[in-house]
């Protein structure tokens, strides 16, 4: 789950790193309102939507004065900004962060991520802060510092200070970045988080450290026991087919092809969505209904894929194991009696009560076009995608 | 014989009094599987489908000798259930559970290194669909008439790619000598490396099928294992060539996030390392046939 800077903003300030003064603004006027509460000459106005790149994209804008607080405000305000990282529809901007200015001596990066190589959470320093962690990385990796925490005891005070040292700090501030760099940590080891970048970290010319912009993620599966995380949620930056698939407790991911998925297992579905590709048709979605399908489940799962209007046939494609075929096939029934169904419909059941299932999908009366292995189901739907009618196996 | 479980493992089931846990320790005990027992705390004392229930992984394994553990106990409280298996002196343990939080399974991870490597558990998942060596034990949740006893081994992330791989291999007769799910969390207990190692080891293994998807170095250090120190034939298909770059595909692993994680990336690189690739998931059976009839000729 990725939550908006302003608020891994706060989160860090609980923990001890310093931020910039700043206030959150959904009105031009608001904007303006917050430039004057903090004071001072300069302010930057900040898109708040979750993605990365929003400097370059038009997202961040510095302002000399509250009048050019609002115009900016008003310019962004409303619209969906599209950067190199937020794929081509963009992300909405509904709110905005307005910061004092901050006086930049060096800009520096502090990074917190999984490795799955080591399964542990690795810190990530460079003294080019700033820029993408993937450009230094290629441009200038020997900027790069990397600590690997011990996963028992945490992160040690002796690995921040090496890390302080390596990054060039002032040794009469040495002290005061290692415990912003622990109470970076402690956010992400406390939180649940899966990535934390503090992106520049930024070294002020008063000779304090302070995070200029900062970016966190979690771990869905740990939710249950941050509920204040989990409040953070907006909607409103997420695929609208994807929040709905959430809500009712199915994984979907929406894609731009024409042959609509309903799959169970993350696996089978991947593979269900290559071998679509292979035969020469494009996914237009992955979904896995989970294990222990209920037909309301397998119905829900329907609407979902049908509402896409890309979608031009649907494929569904079940090996039960917790799964029964019997159950999943009268899910299918239901879910076409109920809404009706005016595209072409491919089905393929394998495994527990496979034949009770075909049978089911038999007698309905509805009209589908049954395969039996997982390549001719993938084959008959692309044909049937293509032209836009049901093709005999 | 076969790798992990077979039918003189002595099987306990964490969670066996949940509804899940109680419905699958039904389904194993059907198949044949030696289940010794279960494990809920505060419900001791009581049987449920004809096995004793014990407070503690502990107790279990006094009064039964058991040694192999599936866990079916929710996320929040999985990691905790197995350390305690670790800790009991369970020398394999499966954890279905999917949902579990990757901090936890961090120090999970950490902590059974506490044992010396002699007394170590091994972990299978977590959220894999467990083991199962066709005909003598089945531990786990996948349905068990679609496995054929028989002498290739199965190691992937995904339970339903691991059935429609058995179920095509039945089709032509060809047999299971065991199935292992690996589970499809980032970070998991025993890798594809690891498993593959067992079957080298395994004298009643022919060859492999290994079955990954997207996301994390492990397909690529199995390959690297495959070149270096196999004599077996390993072929593998890796999920998720349609899967969008940064996008989660279900499993809390399937995620392409660094350079080498992509399908078309690990297919090139286990290539290199001479591991055979099955072109298409509709290709499990048939890839696996020409791998068996070019044994059959070097043996010729």
């Amino acid at each position: 789950m990725d939550i908006h800077e302003y608020q891994a903003k706060e989160i860090l300030a609980k923990f001890g790193v310093p931020i910039p003064k700043g206030g959150l603004a959904y009105s031009p006027e608001q904007a303006a309102y917050r430039a004057r509460e903090i004071g001072g000459s300069v302010w930057v106005v900040k898109a708040q939507v979750h993605t990365g790149g929003r400097g370059k994209a038009g997202g961040v804008k510095v302002c000399k004065s509250e009048n050019e607080v609002e115009e900016a405000a008003e310019k962004m305000l409303g619209r969906k900004l599209v950067t190199h990282q937020s794929g081509p529809a963009g992300k909405m901007v509904n709110r905005l962060y307005v910061e004092g200015g901050v006086n930049i001596a060096k800009e520096l990066y502090l990074g917190f991520v999984l490795d799955r190589a080591e399964q542990r959470v690795i810190v990530i320093g460079s003294t080019e802060g700033g820029m993408d962690i993937e450009e230094v990385a290629e441009q200038k990796p020997e900027s790069i510092v990397k600590i690997s925490v011990e996963p028992a005891v945490g992160m040690q005070a002796f690995q921040a200070r090496e890390l302080a040292f390596q990054l060039g700090i002032p040794g009469t501030a040495v002290a005061d970045a290692t415990r912003v760099i622990l109470g970076a940590y402690r956010a992400f080891r406390d939180k649940d988080g899966m990535m934390l970048e503090i992106n520049p970290l930024v070294f002020t010319g008063e000779g304090t450290l302070i995070a200029l912009d900062a970016k966190m993620s979690f771990d869905d599966n740990a939710m249950f026991r941050h509920p204040d995380i989990s409040e953070l949620r907006d909607k409103s930056q997420e695929d609208p087919r994807e929040t709905q698939a959430a809500d009712r407790g199915l994984s979907y991911v929406g894609l731009d092809g024409d042959v609509g998925c309903i799959v169970n297992g993350a696996g089978l579905a991947m593979a269900t969505m290559d071998m679509i590709l292979l035969e020469g048709g494009a996914p237009a979605n992955f979904l896995d209904i989970g294990g222990g399908a209920t037909p309301e489940r397998v119905a829900k799962a329907f609407r979902l894929v049908t509402q896409d209007k890309n979608v031009k046939v649907v494929l569904v494609n079940i090996f039960a194991g917790i799964n029964r075929c019997d159950w999943v096939a009268q899910g299918v029934v239901k879910a076409v009696e109920i809404a009706g169904l005016d595209l072409p419909l491919v089905v393929r059941l394998a495994g527990t009560n496979v034949d009770e299932g075909r049978k089911i999908i038999n007698e309905s009366g509805i009209n589908v076009i049954s395969a039996t292995t997982l390549a001719e189901a993938a084959r008959l739907s692309v044909a049937a995608a293509k032209t836009g009618k049901a093709v005999a196996a | 014989m076969s790798v992990l479980v077979n039918k003189n493992s002595k099987i306990i089931v964490q969670g066996i009094t949940g509804k899940i846990g109680s419905f699958h320790a039904e389904d194993m005990i059907r198949y044949g599987s030696p289940v010794v027992g279960g494990v809920t705390p505060g419900k001791g004392g009581t049987e449920i489908h004809g096995k004793p229930v014990f407070n503690t992984v502990k107790d279990a394994v006094a009064a039964t000798g058991a040694d192999v553990s599936i866990v079916f106990v929710p996320p929040p409280f999985a990691a905790d259930s197995i350390m305690e298996a670790a800790d009991a002196g369970i020398k394999v343990a499966v954890c279905i559970t999917d949902g579990i939080p990757t901090q936890d399974m961090m120090r999970v991870k950490r902590y059974m290194k506490r044992y010396k490597a002699e007394n170590r558990m091994r972990l299978l998942g977590p959220n894999c669909a467990g083991i199962i060596t066709p005909g003598e034990a089945l531990v786990g949740i996948m349905p068990g008439h679609i496995y054929l006893p028989g002498r290739i081994g199965i190691v992937g992330r995904s339970g339903t790619l691991g059935y429609e791989a058995a179920s095509q291999l039945k089709e032509i007769g060809i047999g299971v000598s065991t199935s292992v799910g690996i589970g499809g969390d980032p970070i998991n207990g025993c890798s594809h490396r690891d498993i593959l190692e067992l079957f080298e080891n395994d004298p009643d293994t022919d060859a492999v099928i290994m079955i990954g998807e997207i996301g994390g170095p492990q397909e690529v250090e199995a390959g690297m294992y495959a070149r270096d120190h196999m004599t077996k034939p390993v072929c593998a298909y890796i999920a998720g060539l349609s899967a969008p770059k940064g996008r989660k595909m279900g499993h809390a692993g399937a995620i392409v996030s660094s350079v080498g994680e992509s399908a078309a990336e690990k297919v090139e690189l286990l290539k290199e390392c001479g591991v055979t690739i099955v072109p298409t998931p509709a290709e499990f059976a048939s890839t696996v046939q020409k791998m068996l009839s070019g044994l059959r000729v070097a043996a010729e």
